[in-house]
């Protein structure tokens, strides 16, 4: 039996289904799958029906107003084609992941954000129109305020389970060059890095950082902030950035490689490596949004066994010192994590299942181990305790009972528009089977 | 330059017909499906060239292709530089065989109506002076191979025909490009297991434009299969009774 599995490489028996045509693709599916870059099980079949729809071929645009910068495209896009077809043109999308390798369904699907997300929310805030196929076959569209309101908002951050995504209108944004004004500060520990992030974003529209979580006592927490905005034109050089080189990881690393030893070394030499204390200038569009894009396959440095990302929100109602709470439990659960990524999050928006909520992010990489399963349900009933909650795309790992009473608030409203939507749950993946108790 | 484009819908044919758009080359678009047409030529006049029109032209209904190009020229001006054929059908050696309804409809396809195609477009062509025949074959027809014996007889037929074109009406002014694509991630391959030096469509449309623009009588993409088959086309008898490929 063929697998399929996440970015974090932990596989499942499954197969891929492509075509161009997406209506033709979709026609019965029992879901459908981008280009897999959701950590976990989100775009994994589920056991008894082991094949997906994959979108990526589906690739075309299909309208785009160069005067408004609305756009129509088929849900295979990708954001790495759209910056590469209208960054030339002035045009960036609104919102973007750490990663371009991401189609406009699983951006809606995901509703991902980014470093703008205080200002700009997420990519489903920018969406003007869906096109999907529903679970009974038909073909509808749905908007944020008008026609299938409510199914809008259940399939934006829905993960793909309200119906397939053919079609995603969104806005994009026009930038003033193709260019990134960036600031840079490297922070002593992690209160400091809270405030200095909370600061920033009053004065940047794009701001994150990566901290060495492992670094103990006075030092906890130190890290790197990153600031940012479009460049304006007279700042910027003339030309347009060139496409940056590529490597691609060529082989599987074997697990023994990422070890303490060798993460706390690479988040020392990371740290010291940023010697001036600020630093600014022009920058690359890719380098500051997608520095990890640049090696293609980096998941294979976690070796066979794979990785899983763990991402929560944790709401400012926690207080400030909820980040160094978090730290402190993944540190004296022995859990190494290559930089860890905390970013602050605007208010929540209309999407029943969407992720980011006002307060602040923290994402870590954390490579399977035996006590992988342990370790996750130590930070969940912590970030149960703090009144937060985790993202799906990362997920392979939570418990339903912890999933379900993280989202106690919101899960009846999605459960109520999936049993409008696909009363008999023939769309679902492996994850739903997981934490919505889907048939398998 | 002008261009008469058959099959840019998808696969190989959306990554030249994109990079064609690009540098500014106007194309006409024949393929099935209206609708589908109508997207395709949207997508390129994002950021490209749009295409003059779209036509409905069917591989299998030799018929109507007469017609078909008659329009295509009539909305470029009445004058055309290239004439580019990426459709084509495919199915694994064990459905052709099973179904040999299928087999007929393959090697229909891509033998007997292409070549009715070429004839229709070759005979506009030299009537305008020459220009450029770009079809695309496959590796499948360089050697009788177990996994693509049907197909491979068929793109065989299609590779020789070209070939003689080329060498018949060279002197007049009309190239024939033969592109001889090995396995490439299309739609058309989706489902099969890719085999070292897999390509990208992407990868083949740019080798196959400097083909285009060089006139060269037969391009192998992605490069890498140009030395592979060079191998292939050796290998004793003996060999490839034992070889799975």
């Amino acid at each position: 039996m063929e697998t399929i599995s996440g970015w974090g490489r932990i596989g499942a028996p499954g197969r891929q289904k492509l075509s161009e045509d997406l209506e033709r693709l979709t026609d019965g599916a029992v879901l459908c799958r981008g280009l897999g870059r959701s950590y976990g099980d989100s775009a994994i079949p589920p056991a008894g029906s082991p094949e997906v729809a994959t979108t990526v071929l589906a690739d075309r645009i299909l309208s785009f107003d160069r005067g408004t910068g609305l756009m129509r495209a088929e849900a295979g896009v990708s954001i790495e084609q759209l910056n590469r077809r209208l960054l030339p043109l002035g045009f960036f999308v609104p919102v973007t992941p750490g990663t371009q390798f991401v189609t406009m369904g699983g951006a809606v699907a995901a509703d991902v954000h980014g470093k703008s997300h205080h200002v700009d929310g997420c990519f489903g805030e920018h969406v003007t129109r869906l096109k999907m196929r529903l679970a009974d076959g038909r073909v509808v569209t749905a908007e944020p305020d008008g026609e299938n309101h409510d199914l809008f908002w259940a399939t934006v951050g829905g993960m793909g389970l309200t119906g397939h995504i053919l079609e995603v209108d969104v806005k994009m944004r026009e930038v003033r060059s193709p260019w990134i004004w960036q600031e840079t500060k490297r922070v002593d520990d992690i209160d400091a890095y809270v405030e200095a992030l909370k600061d920033a974003a009053g004065k940047f529209p794009m701001t994150m950082g990566w901290i060495d979580c492992l670094s103990r006592g006075a030092n906890m927490g130190r890290g790197i902030l990153m600031a940012g905005r479009w460049a304006e034109p007279g700042e910027a050089p003339k030309r347009y950035p060139r496409p940056l080189p590529r490597i691609t990881m060529p082989l599987e690393l074997p697990s023994f490689v990422l070890n303490k030893l060798t993460i706390s070394a690479f988040n020392f030499g990371f740290y010291w490596k940023h010697l001036p204390r600020e630093k600014k200038g022009i920058t690359h569009w890719e380098t500051f949004f997608y520095p990890l894009d640049m090696i293609r396959e980096w998941n294979r440095m976690y070796g066979k066994r794979g990785f899983t990302q763990y991402q929560c929100v944790l709401p400012d109602s926690a207080g400030r010192g909820a980040a160094r709470r978090m730290l402190e439990l993944l540190t004296s659960r022995g859990g190494a994590s290559f930089l860890c990524v905390i970013k602050d999050c605007g208010p929540q928006n209309r999407g029943l299942m969407s992720f980011p909520m006002k307060g602040i992010s923290i994402a870590l990489d954390i490579a399977v181990r035996d006590d992988t399963q342990s370790l996750v349900d130590a930070l969940n009933e912590k970030v149960l305790e703090e009144g937060g909650r985790i993202y799906l795309a990362k997920d392979q790992f939570t418990r339903p009972e912890h999933f379900r009473e993280m989202e106690r608030g919101r899960l009846p409203a999605f459960l109520e528009a999936r049993a409008k939507w696909d009363p008999k749950r023939r769309i679902r993946s492996a994850q739903s089977v997981r934490l919505l108790g889907d048939p398998a | 330059m002008n261009v008469i484009f058959l099959g840019a819908t998808k696969g190989m044919g959306r990554a030249l017909a994109r990079l064609m758009a690009r540098r500014g080359d106007q194309l006409y678009l024949l393929g099935i499906g209206d609708d589908d047409l109508e997207r395709s030529a949207a997508d390129l006049g994002v950021d490209g060239r749009a295409p003059a029109g779209v036509g409905v032209c069917d591989l299998s209904k030799p018929e109507a292709f007469g017609a078909a190009l008659d329009g295509a020229l009539a909305a470029l001006g009445g004058k055309v530089d290239a004439v580019i054929v990426t459709a084509g059908l495919f199915a694994p050696q064990d459905r052709l065989e099973s179904d040999l309804e299928l087999c007929r409809a393959v090697l229909d396809v891509d033998f007997t109506c292409t070549v009715l195609f070429c004839e229709e477009a070759k005979r506009r062509l030299l009537a305008q002076g020459g220009g450029v025949l770009c079809v695309f074959s496959s590796v499948a027809g360089e050697r009788g191979r177990k996994p693509v014996i049907l197909y491979g007889a068929a793109k065989a037929g299609l590779t020789r025909y070209l070939e003689g074109l080329d060498h018949k009406h060279r002197a007049d002014g009309l190239a024939v490009v033969t592109v001889k694509p090995g396995f490439v991630k299309t739609g058309m391959t989706a489902g099969l297991k890719p085999p070292p030096f897999a390509g990208e469509p992407e990868d083949v449309a740019a080798r196959v434009l400097g083909a285009i623009d060089r006139r060269r009588p037969e391009v192998y993409a992605p490069a890498a299969w140009g030395p592979i088959m060079a191998v292939i086309r050796r290998l004793p008898r003996f060999v490839m009774r034992r070889v799975g490929f």
